[in-house]
């Protein structure tokens, strides 16, 4: 299964990844490889297997709902590429109008 | 007598006694690390001084400790000098993953494994290299430098915990911590000539290990031999409330659990689990799907002769097997890259790492976003968040990511079959010994190929262990591979010890 270069185009959308055009259809070529790879599971009868999303038997571990120390704002912004009166600073997220 | 030579048991004894001291141990390893590390380059970052300063501090407690008569409620790992991959976060040191969207970024928080390893007395020797996100089979995708075999200086020491297994095979440590999602911990131990382990999942807690995948991703020791391996273990093991995927099940003393009658038939009466089966001999299965084309003759020779050395020392041999093993590798790379897709959507800029701003001046988030993750990522990282991101895209998936879901419970079940008509399966760890660097970097797939009989173990969640079991005509170590059960581990152990101690394939060093 091919690729196009629309969907390639897509999915680097979806994951926030800007990629050059020398890397669009690089990728397109070898994500297309890979998924043919993976096609070889559509001639296997899953309709009666449930899926395995963890291998442990664990579900929904809880803990108290109480208040504990936790890592300290200096810490939390201590890696941040601009922090300003104990926010992250970030450029707009909506278009300027 | 060499220092960094030493393994953890021999170096807990001599501390132990007081004939050599854990400075002297560190020194003796940190001049080992300048000798060859050069030629090597395990680490991205090493940290001599405050090494030294735990070192010191190892000290004062030994010598407190023998003061007191109390030497042997010391920690094994007491004084010890270990080298982590930079994939753990160490609290005040650079933690890159291999990546250059990290380069900068400084751990504000120890991972719990970490933390094991520091109450116990262990000395942190610095972060060694891995492949980006741990993405990859030979350390050639980290943004740094490639790792280089110490066997043949021209090879890749596998992946990703490729700087972990060199530096514990050239001496730059006495032991290691790596991650393993896909055979990471186990094929670069294999492919550099000593032990690695990857613990059932949700033995060792990821808290604070970088996540990958999070339903594979396992931290493992890389070690000398297979006793050195049981005592890392036993210190990094345990459950953890801040790791919801952590089981809460006792961590035995994996050590004490090793054989030591020295009979010459030790797995003849080493079958596991209920007592009526005590004195019965063990059941090695060999699956024969391993055993196909692509497998390297002399892999295949050396672990033939691996499974004859465990029949000789009484365990009973038969072929199984493992019916959906082909289908691992499709169901890994859409479940790992999913996964993986999820867990790299942090890295935007916004929080740490690497940012940059967009094209446009007074552009929006967005823009910086994809910047930063274009020009951060590498090229391996890139087609892996694709492939997950597509995946599970809308109208595609239950075609991909539900079906590679559905298919790995069926590869679970092989596994459960398989081990209830046998103890534990012997298998290689890795289709060849290693390659060249930059034999495999232009083909994926074929990359993608070296974790063929590693992938189904973390589909299936068990814990297996490579042990070194010969080499081939050039030189080149080759790994026999056990797999056991869930929390099986004490019986892994044994039979990966037994296996070693009637051999001497782990006492080769390279020629450095």
């Amino acid at each position: 299964m091919s690729l196009t270069l629309a969907e390639v185009e897509h999915i680097a959308g979806l994951a926030r990844l800007a990629l050059s055009e020398e890397e669009k259809a690089l990728f397109r070529e070898q994500l297309s490889a890979i998924l043919d790879y993976a096609a070889a599971l559509q001639k296997i009868d899953t309709s009666t297997i449930p899926p395995t999303a963890t291998v442990l038997p664990l579900r929904n571990v809880m803990r108290e709902d109480r208040v504990e120390p936790s890592l300290p704002h200096e810490d939390v912004l201590a890696n941040a590429p601009a922090a300003q009166d104990g926010y992250f600073r970030v450029a707009s997220i909506l278009e300027p109008s | 007598m060499h220092l960094h030579e030493l393994t953890i048991r021999e170096a807990e004894t001599l501390l132990r006694k007081g004939e050599i001291s854990a400075v002297e141990l560190t020194e003796a390893v940190l001049d080992r690390i300048y000798a060859v590390d050069n030629a090597i380059k395990a680490y991205l970052t090493l940290l001599p001084e405050v090494a030294l300063e735990q070192a010191a501090e190892a000290d004062r407690a030994i010598l407190a400790a023998r003061a007191a008569g109390e030497s042997d409620r010391l920690s094994p790992l007491m004084g010890i000098p270990v080298a982590i991959k930079d994939i753990i976060n160490v609290e005040g040191v650079r933690t890159t993953c291999g990546s250059r969207i990290l380069e900068n970024y400084l751990s504000p928080y120890n991972a719990t494994v970490i933390e094991k390893l520091l109450a116990a007395g262990a000395v942190i020797l610095g972060k060694t290299n891995t492949d980006e996100f741990a993405m990859g089979s030979s350390t050639e995708n980290s943004a740094y430098f490639t790792t280089h075999n110490p066997w043949d200086l021209s090879r890749v020491p596998g992946g990703s915990s490729g700087g972990s297994a060199a530096a514990v095979a050239a001496d730059e440590c006495l032991a290691a911590l790596g991650s393993d999602t896909g055979g990471s911990v186990r094929q670069p131990a294999a492919l550099c000539g000593i032990v690695g382990l990857k613990p059932t999942y949700g033995r060792v807690s990821r808290y604070g290990l970088v996540a990958f995948a999070s339903s594979l991703d396992q931290i493992g020791p890389l070690t000398k031999d297979v006793e050195d391996s049981a005592l890392l273990l036993g210190v990094i093991a345990g459950h953890d409330p801040r790791d919801s995927t952590s089981v809460d099940v006792p961590v035995p003393d994996y050590r004490a659990g090793l054989d030591r009658t020295g009979s010459a038939r030790p797995l003849a009466s080493m079958a596991r689990g209920h007592q009526n089966r005590a004195t019965a001999p063990l059941r090695v299965g060999v699956p024969r799907e391993y055993f196909v084309a692509g497998l390297q003759p002399e892999v295949e020779a050396a672990v033939r002769a691996a499974v004859n050395t465990l029949h000789e020392l009484g365990a009973e041999v038969q072929e199984i097997s493992l019916p959906h093993t082909e289908l691992a590798l499709p169901v890994y790379y859409l479940i790992a890259p999913a996964e993986a897709s999820a867990n790299l959507a942090r890295y935007d800029g916004i929080r740490y790492g690497l940012s940059l701003p967009g094209e446009e001046p007074g552009g929006t988030w967005d823009a910086s976003c994809r910047r930063t993750r274009g020009e951060g990522f590498g090229p391996e990282v890139k087609r892996r968040i694709m492939l997950g991101t597509y995946a599970l895209s809308a109208g595609y998936y239950d075609a991909y990511y539900l079906k590679a879901q559905q298919v790995r419970t069926l590869i679970k079940q092989d596994f459960e079959a398989a081990l209830r008509q046998v103890d534990v399966i012997a298998c290689p760890t890795s289709p060849t010994t290693a390659f060249r660097i930059g034999e495999k970097v232009d083909d994926p797939l074929s990359m993608y190929l070296s974790d063929i009989f590693t992938l189904s173990l973390n589909l299936a969640g068990l814990c297996g262990i490579s042990v070194p079991c010969g080499f081939d005509a050039a030189g080149l170590p080759i790994g026999l591979q056990l797999i056991a059960g869930a929390f099986e581990e004490p019986l892994l152990l044994r039979v990966a010890h037994a296996y070693e101690q009637a051999t001497e394939w782990h006492r080769r060093k390279p020629p450095l």
